[in-house]
C-alpha cells in the first residue's frame, strides 16, 4: 500500500469543483507525481503539474466519466486511461466513460500527445483521482451511517459496512461526497492487488470502428459548411507569383479561388507551425469532387525563392559533412585515436536513410468557423493548445474566443503535432465568411510535409586481440537535425568512446516522426553492432551482454550521464534470448536487435525467409521492458504495428527529390508496407518488474530495422547499409 | 450535374451531381454515409472500399454515372446491428488502432469470404493485399478474417 499526498504546501493536484450538476466531480492534475518527493524537490516541481486539467465525475447513477485531456491517435489511451481510474475507485470498469474535453484554457492545460508519454504522465494523476474520489464516497457513507471510516470497504462500485450489513451504490453517496474536503493523503492500491489494469480490455471505440461511424476530422460536416483545398508551391524553394484562376472560378459549385497569406510578416511561427507555408492558393466550393476539379483549372506561376535540393544534393552533402570535422565532440571518454592505433582489428561502417512521408491515412484536414465573435475548429491535431495561439496571433483574436476541438485521428507518427492546417482553415474560413472544412489531397499531404529527415551516420569500432571492443567512434549528420544521442548506449561500457554529430541546414521541411532519431539510428547502430560482434568472434547477444555488463559493473565516465540503464536493457534481450531460442548465432535467417528508447527497452530476435531481394518475416519475438502494462492486448497491438511500420520503411519507403519537388506523391510511387510483407507472427513478451508505466507507441519501431538486417545478411551474405534496404545498390568489394 | 438515382444499402437515393463524381464522394459528401474512407484518390489503398453486387470495388474511381442499378452496400449497410462476422471477428481480435483503414478493410473482407468461405492463408492475404494499413495491423486482420471464415463455416 502506497500513500501519496493529494497537496504540497498551499499547492493541491486535486480540487472538488462545480463543472456539472449533481454527483462528484473531481478536477486533478494529470501530471500528478509526488510520490517519494522531498520538500526541496517539490519546490523545484515545474507549475504545470499543479494545473487541473482532467475531470472525473462519479455520476448519481454511478457511472463515471472521465474528461481526458489527452487526444486518441490510436495509441488507445482512451481505453488505458479509464481501466487506471477504474482500479482504484474500484468500479466495474464497463461503468466508466471517457470523453475528449473540450480544450478551453481557462480550465484545461492540454498536453500533447506525442512522444509515447501519454501513460507515463498519467499514471500517478489517474490513479490519485480515483483514489481520492474512493476515499471520499467511503467518507461520505461513513457519516451517512455514523460508523468510523475504516470500518467501510468497497467492492466494484458499491459502499459496504458489514457489521450493520448496510449498503450503497458510488451514486447514491456522490453528491454528498462532493461537499467534503479534499483528503491530504490518500492510499493506493498494491499492483498485486489489481484486478483491472494488466488484463485485456478490448478498445472502448471499437464497436463505432467496425460500423462506420463518423469519429475523424473528415468526418465532420456542419450545417452551411463549404469544403476547401490549397494548391502549394510544387517545389520546396519556391513561392507564389501570381495565378489565373478565372476558368476554376466559373465551374459548377465553386465559390472563390484567391491567394491566403498563412503566415504574413508580424505573424511569429512557433514549432508548432513547422512545414507550414506562408503562401497557398485556396479553392472553396460546394464539394469536396468540385474542389478537386477546380484544382486542376487553376493556373499558377511560381518561382524561385530559395535553393531547389535534389536527393543527390542531399547525398552528397551528409556525406560531406560526414567527413567534415566538429567544433567539439558531444561526448568523449578516453583516447579513441589512440586505442584505434593499437586495435587489432577496425570496422568503418557507413549507414544512411532517405526522407520519409508520415503517410497518416487520414490526410491533412480541419474544420473552421470564424465570425468576429468567436474562432471555433475542429479536427484532428496533437498539439490544440499551440493552434489556439497561433491562431490567436493569426487572426488578432483574444485566446478566450478560439476555440479548439479534437476529433479522433487517422494516424499522428508526428504528423499532427505540426498544425498549420488548422491555421490555413481559420483564415480561409475568416476570408470566406462561412463554415469551411479544409481537406488535403493524398497527394497534397505527401508533398507538403514534415518529414523524417534524411540521414548518415559513420560508425568505427576497434577490437583487442581478444576481441574486446576497446574503441568506439560514431559521426552523425541529419538534414535540419544532428541524429546522435551521445550518452546512449554503448556510451558508458567502452573505454575509448567519441560522439560527433553534424547538422545539414535544407529548406525541405522536416519534424518528428515516429521515434524521432531513433527510428534510423537504433537499426544503423545495431547492425553495427552485429558486423563487430561478429568480427570479435563472439555470439552476437553474448558480445553485447558484456557491454551491458561493463556499463553496470565499472561503468566509464559518470554513469548518471548515460542515458539507459544496463540491467533493463541486458533483461529485455536476455528474454528475447530464451524466449525465441536462441541458437548462439548459428540459424541462417536469424537476427537479433534491441534498443532503449521514450523509456521503454526493446530487444527483438527476427527469422526470415528471402523471397528474391524481399525479406519475409516468418517470426519476430520481441522482448519489452515498459514497466507495468496496463492492458496487454492493446500493448501487444501497438508492439505489433510498431515492427510491421519499422520493417516496412526501413525495406520499401523513401522520398525522394529532384529540384525541390517530392518525386513520390501518391500510393503508386511511394511504397508503404502491405499485409504480405508483413511478419507472419509477432510474439510479445513483457517484462514483469512493477516499475511504473512508461511509453510503447514508439519504442518497438526503432531495433526492429537492425534485427531485419541482421538476418538478411545471415541469408544473403549481404550486410545492408541504405534504406530502404530492397534498392540497396549491390556494394562492390 | 445530373441527377441519378442509387440504390444504396438497400434504399433509393436520390441525387443532383456532376456525372463524373466518384461514388466515394457522394457517398460522404452528399449522403452523409461518411464510413467509407478517402485515403488515395486513386485505387491504391483500399479505404474507400465498398460493395458493389456483392464485389469488393474502389468507389473512389467508381463514377457516379457507370452505377446504374447496381446494389451498394456500404460499412454502414454491412448489417444491422455491427454484428456481421466479420465486424465480430474484428472486434474479438481487437483489430483497430487509429481505426481510418478499418471499414475498407472489412468490405474487403466481408466481399472476399462470400465467394470464398474456405480460404487459405495465402489466399486471405492475396485477397486483403489491396488494403494498406498505415498502422500496421496486417497481423491482426489475417487473423480475423480467419475467424470470420470459421464462424462462417462453423
Ligand atoms: S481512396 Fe480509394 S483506394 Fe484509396
Ligand atoms: S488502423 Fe490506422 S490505418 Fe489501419
Amino acid at each position: 500500500m502506497t500513500l501519496v499526498k493529494t497537496s504540497i504546501g498551499r499547492r493541491s493536484f486535486i480540487r472538488t469543483t462545480g463543472l456539472a450538476g449533481g454527483g462528484l466531480v473531481l478536477g486533478f492534475s494529470w501530471l500528478a507525481s509526488c510520490k517519494g518527493k522531498t520538500e526541496a524537490q517539490v519546490m523545484q516541481m515545474p507549475k504545470e503539474w499543479f494545473d487541473i486539467n482532467g475531470f472525473l465525475k462519479v455520476g448519481e447513477n454511478g457511472l463515471v466519466t472521465i474528461m481526458s485531456p489527452n487526444p486518441e491517435i490510436g495509441q488507445n489511451i482512451k481505453t488505458a486511461m479509464p481501466m487506471i481510474v477504474a482500479e482504484e475507485l474500484d468500479i466495474d470498469w464497463n461503468n466508466v466513460l471517457v470523453e475528449q474535453a473540450p480544450l478551453n484554457t481557462a480550465i484545461f492545460t492540454r498536453q500533447l500527445a506525442g512522444g509515447s508519454q501519454s501513460i507515463r504522465q498519467g499514471w500517478e494523476g489517474l490513479r490519485m483521482a480515483g483514489a481520492t474520489a474512493r476515499h471520499m464516497l467511503k467518507t461520505a457513507a461513513a457519516e451517512a451511517w455514523q460508523v468510523p471510516i475504516d470500518e467501510i470497504t468497497t467492492s466494484p462500485g458499491m459502499l459496504h459496512h458489514e457489521a450493520s450489513g448496510k449498503q450503497a451504490g458510488y451514486g447514491d453517496m456522490a453528491s454528498a461526497a462532493s461537499q467534503l474536503d479534499i483528503p491530504e493523503e490518500v492510499e493506493l492500491k498494491d499492483n498485486d492487488t489489481f484486478s483491472i489494469v494488466g488484463t485485456d480490455r478490448k478498445n472502448v471505440d471499437g464497436p463505432k470502428i467496425v460500423t462506420g461511424k463518423p469519429l475523424f476530422g473528415l468526418d465532420v460536416y456542419e450545417e452551411g459548411m463549404l469544403t476547401a483545398m490549397i494548391i502549394h508551391p510544387p517545389a520546396f524553394g519556391m513561392t507564389f507569383t501570381s495565378m489565373d484562376a478565372d476558368a476554376a472560378k466559373a465551374m459548377p459549385g465553386i465559390k472563390d479561388v484567391f491567394l491566403v497569406d498563412v503566415y504574413p510578416e508580424g505573424v511569429e511561427k512557433q514549432w508548432s507551425d513547422g512545414g507550414g507555408i506562408p503562401q497557398l492558393v485556396a479553392i472553396v466550393g460546394e464539394s469536396t469532387w468540385q474542389c478537386i476539379q477546380a484544382k486542376k483549372a487553376v493556373k499558377v506561376q511560381w518561382e524561385k525563392s530559395g535553393t531547389l535540393e535534389d536527393s543527390d544534393y542531399h547525398e552528397a552533402a551528409l556525406t560531406e559533412m560526414l567527413d567534415t570535422p566538429v567544433e567539439a565532440p558531444a561526448r568523449a571518454d578516453g583516447d579513441v585515436a589512440a586505442a584505434f592505433k593499437k586495435a587489432a582489428k577496425v570496422i568503418e561502417r557507413t549507414y544512411s536513410a532517405p526522407f520519409l512521408a508520415h503517410n497518416t491515412m487520414e490526410p491533412m484536414n480541419f474544420y473552421a468557423h470564424v465570425t468576429p465573435d468567436m474562432a471555433v475548429l475542429n479536427g484532428p491535431i496533437q498539439t490544440p493548445e499551440f493552434l489556439e495561439k497561433t491562431v490567436a496571433a493569426r487572426l488578432d483574436m483574444p485566446l478566450e474566443k478560439i476555440d479548439v476541438q479534437m476529433t479522433r485521428m487517422g494516424g499522428g507518427f508526428g504528423r499532427r503535432l505540426y498544425g498549420h492546417f488548422g491555421v490555413e482553415a481559420a483564415v480561409i474560413s475568416q476570408k470566406m465568411n462561412a463554415p469551411i472544412k479544409l481537406v488535403y489531397t493524398r497527394e497534397d499531404d505527401m508533398t507538403q510535409g514534415t518529414y523524417r529527415p534524411a540521414y548518415k551516420v559513420r560508425y568505427k569500432a576497434g577490437l583487442d586481440e581478444a576481441g574486446n571492443l576497446i574503441a568506439w567512434h560514431v559521426k552523425g549528420v541529419g538534414t535540419n537535425d544532428d541524429l546522435i544521442f551521445e550518452n546512449r548506449f554503448p556510451a558508458g561500457a567502452v573505454d575509448n568512446y567519441l560522439a560527433e554529430k553534424h547538422n545539414l541546414t535544407s529548406n525541405v521541411t522536416t519534424g518528428a516522426w515516429r521515434a524521432p532519431r531513433s527510428n534510423f539510428i537504433a537499426g544503423a547502430e545495431q547492425s553495427f553492432m552485429d558486423e563487430v560482434a561478429e568480427a570479435s568472434g563472439k555470439d552476437p547477444i553474448d558480445f553485447r551482454l558484456e557491454l551491458f555488463d561493463r556499463a553496470m559493473t565499472n561503468p566509464v565516465g559518470d554513469p548518471e550521464k548515460n542515458d539507459y540503464d544496463p540491467a533493463r536493457y541486458a533483461g529485455v534481450l536476455k528474454l528475447a534470448r530464451e524466449k525465441s531460442g536462441w541458437d548462439g548465432g548459428t540459424n541462417k535467417n536469424r537476427g537479433v536487435s534491441a534498443y532503449y528508447c521514450h523509456n521503454s527497452y526493446v530487444a527483438q530476435v527476427l527469422d526470415l525467409t528471402m523471397d528474391g531481394n524481399k525479406p519475409m518475416v516468418d517470426k519476430v519475438w520481441c522482448a519489452v521492458d515498459c514497466g507495468i502494462v496496463i492492458n496487454p492486448i492493446s500493448a501487444k497491438n501497438q508492439v505489433e504495428g510498431g515492427i510491421v511500420d519499422g520493417i516496412g520503411h526501413a525495406t520499401y519507403s523513401q522520398l525522394t527529390f529532384v529540384d525541390g519537388v517530392p518525386q513520390q506523391k501518391n500510393y503508386d510511387t511511394y511504397q508503404l508496407i502491405r499485409g504480405a510483407e508483413a511478419p507472419k507472427e509477432v510474439e510479445t513478451f513483457f517484462v514483469d518488474n512493477g516499475i511504473d508505466p512508461t511509453g510503447l507507441g514508439e519504442p518497438s519501431l526503432p531495433p526492429i530495422s537492425g534485427a531485419l538486417a541482421n538476418a538478411m545478411y545471415k541469408a544473403t551474405g549481404r550486410r545492408y547499409y541504405q534504406q530502404p534496404y530492397i534498392l540497396q545498390k549491390p556494394i562492390v568489394g | 450535374m445530373a441527377t441519378f438515382t442509387l440504390n444504396i444499402n438497400g434504399e433509393s437515393r436520390e441525387i443532383d451531381v456532376d456525372p463524373n463524381t466518384p461514388i466515394l464522394w457522394v457517398l460522404r459528401d452528399h449522403l452523409n454515409l461518411v464510413g467509407t474512407k478517402y485515403g488515395c484518390g486513386i485505387a491504391q489503398c483500399g479505404a474507400c472500399t465498398v460493395h458493389l453486387e456483392g464485389t469488393a470495388v474502389r468507389s473512389c474511381m467508381l463514377t457516379v454515372s457507370s452505377v446504374g442499378n447496381q446494389k451498394i452496400t456500404t460499412i454502414e449497410g454491412l448489417s444491422e446491428n455491427g454484428d456481421h462476422p466479420v465486424q465480430k471477428a474484428w472486434l474479438e481480435v481487437d483489430v483497430p488502432q487509429c481505426g481510418y483503414c478499418q471499414a475498407g478493410q472489412i468490405m474487403t473482407a466481408s466481399a472476399f469470404l462470400e465467394k470464398n468461405p474456405n480460404p487459405t492463408d495465402e489466399e486471405i492475404e492475396m485477397a486483403m493485399n489491396g488494403n494498406i494499413c498505415r498502422c500496421g495491423t496486417y497481423i491482426r486482420i489475417k487473423k480475423a478474417v480467419k475467424i470470420a471464415a470459421n464462424t462462417n463455416n462453423a
